[in-house]
């Protein structure tokens, strides 16, 4: 790769946008499945987890591109996972001090981003044989493709659920009018349990593969 | 020197532990005392909330020490007044020693109209960890005023609906003496008509060991004042 290979060249953009799509770590790669279950009952801690996130993979692969060239092999996991922790913690941390309320929501599940598939996954794949811009690209990407389904999934698993939508900084919106409880709706309690968060992103890998054939496997 | 031996890996994973070590110590004392700040005002907020005292981050001490104070105590099971700062008291270092050895820490809040309310802190488990909460009672010592429960990681929907309103209003107006004046507490109960019953209210349907921690919280954290409460 030359140096004087622009910053947003289509190669790079694509870094970002596919794993939007045709290699969305959750719908395509079926990674980080289990924080997907967990924090996709409402819709506030789904953003506050994918900007989460997107903060520890983005650094974790610049600094582990930086580190690159430098890392034992035989050791290579080992750094991997000291990197990421620490930037887990550093995350919680911060939350801790200037988020306490979106803190005290997501409770344990800040600390589990050290177990997503997808940030050991990127490292790995990525960030081990990549250039730090590359890297921090392919981490925003996959950040953003992980964010955009827990997004999807939390909206429905909230607005079917409770009636409800919780943004950051809003509060919690009641969308679905008095009227039609009055009419007979039930709220489905079903969507807030687990269960529903796998059929949901099921849902989703259904409709992204009838849309794009390619994506099909034989 | 070569990148794969054994000297190099050693080195590497020491120098790595360190720098990671530092970075991490100096960000959790820098920011300890923005963390210590928040965990007291939530605290504080809590207790405005269950005498129905609004407050926010930005107004919570300001009313705190308006309503509440140093107008606190810390008793021990007979009733007696023990020596103590009651705000810092941890209910669940408490609640590990034996009940005649705890220290109950209790607030007396004086609301805009002249009442007082005693506030009594609450501690017990859900299904997937602790859950607390603050009751207060009216100067009766017997009728509640109002109840507050929050929780660590209760299931969203389910047990985690304690923290929600529609749960802790119900506790408004119910006793927890009997009419003979023994300690009855109040119950979580499922199934059954609770509006004209004293001692109970609804459950959360799917949130029943939550529902039950809570009843047990109940039980066992206010049976300590039962003998303050009684004189």
């Amino acid at each position: 790769m030359s140096d004087k290979e622009p910053l947003f060249s289509a190669k790079n953009r694509k870094l970002i946008s596919n794993p939007l799509n045709a290699q969305n770590p959750i719908t395509i790669q079926v990674l980080g499945i289990c924080s997907a279950l967990a924090v996709t009952a409402k819709l506030e801690p789904a953003i506050v987890m994918s900007i989460s996130v997107m903060f520890v993979l983005v650094f974790a692969n610049v600094i582990i591109s930086l580190l690159r060239n430098t890392i034992p092999a035989r050791i290579r996991i080992i750094v991997q996972l000291v990197v990421v922790a620490a930037l887990v913690i550093l995350v919680d941390q911060i939350l801790k001090a200037f988020a306490y309320e979106v803190s005290k929501q997501l409770s344990v599940f800040v600390g589990l981003i050290i177990t997503n598939c997808i940030i050991m996954g990127r490292l790995e794949a990525f960030a081990l044989g990549n250039r730090p811009w590359q890297s921090a690209l392919d981490g925003v990407g996959n950040a953003a493709g992980y964010g955009v389904i827990l997004i999807i999934v939390a909206f429905f698993r909230e607005l079917l659920g409770s009636g409800t939508l919780t943004l950051p900084g809003l509060g919690t919106l009641q969308i679905i009018p008095q009227i039609v409880y009055d009419w007979g709706y039930v709220n489905n309690g079903f969507m807030i349990l687990p269960p529903m968060a796998l059929i949901t992103v099921g849902i989703i890998i259904w409709v992204q593969r009838s849309r794009n054939k390619d994506l099909i496997e034989s | 020197m070569d990148k794969q031996g054994n000297t190099y890996t050693v080195l590497y994973a020491v120098v790595m532990v360190v720098i990671v070590a530092a970075v991490l110590a100096f960000v959790s004392e820098s920011l300890k005392g923005i963390q210590n700040k928040n965990v007291e005002v939530a605290k504080k907020i809590d207790l405005l909330k269950s005498v129905g005292i609004i407050s926010d981050a930005t107004t919570a001490e300001e009313l705190y020490d308006k309503h509440i104070g140093e107008n606190t105590k810390v008793i021990n099971m007979s009733g007696n007044e023990v020596e103590g700062n009651a705000f810092t008291i941890d209910m669940s270092k408490e609640l590990r020693k034996e009940p005649k050895d705890r220290n109950y820490p209790l607030y007396i809040c004086k609301l805009a109209n002249g009442e007082e309310k005693i506030i009594i802190p609450l501690r017990g488990v859900g299904l997937w960890g602790p859950i607390w909460g603050y009751i207060s009672l009216n100067e009766d010592k017997n009728t509640v005023f109002g109840a507050i429960f929050d929780h660590k990681g209760e299931t969203p929907g389910l047990g985690a609906e304690i923290s929600k309103e529609f749960f802790q209003t119900p506790f408004q107006g119910k006793t927890i003496f009997d009419e003979s004046g023994s300690f009855t507490s109040i119950a979580v109960v499922k199934g059954v008509d609770t509006s004209s019953n004293e001692h109970a209210v609804d459950a959360i349907s799917g949130g029943t060991i939550t529902s039950n921690g809570v009843t047990d919280m109940l039980k066992e954290c206010l049976s300590g004042y039962e003998k303050y409460l009684k004189n």
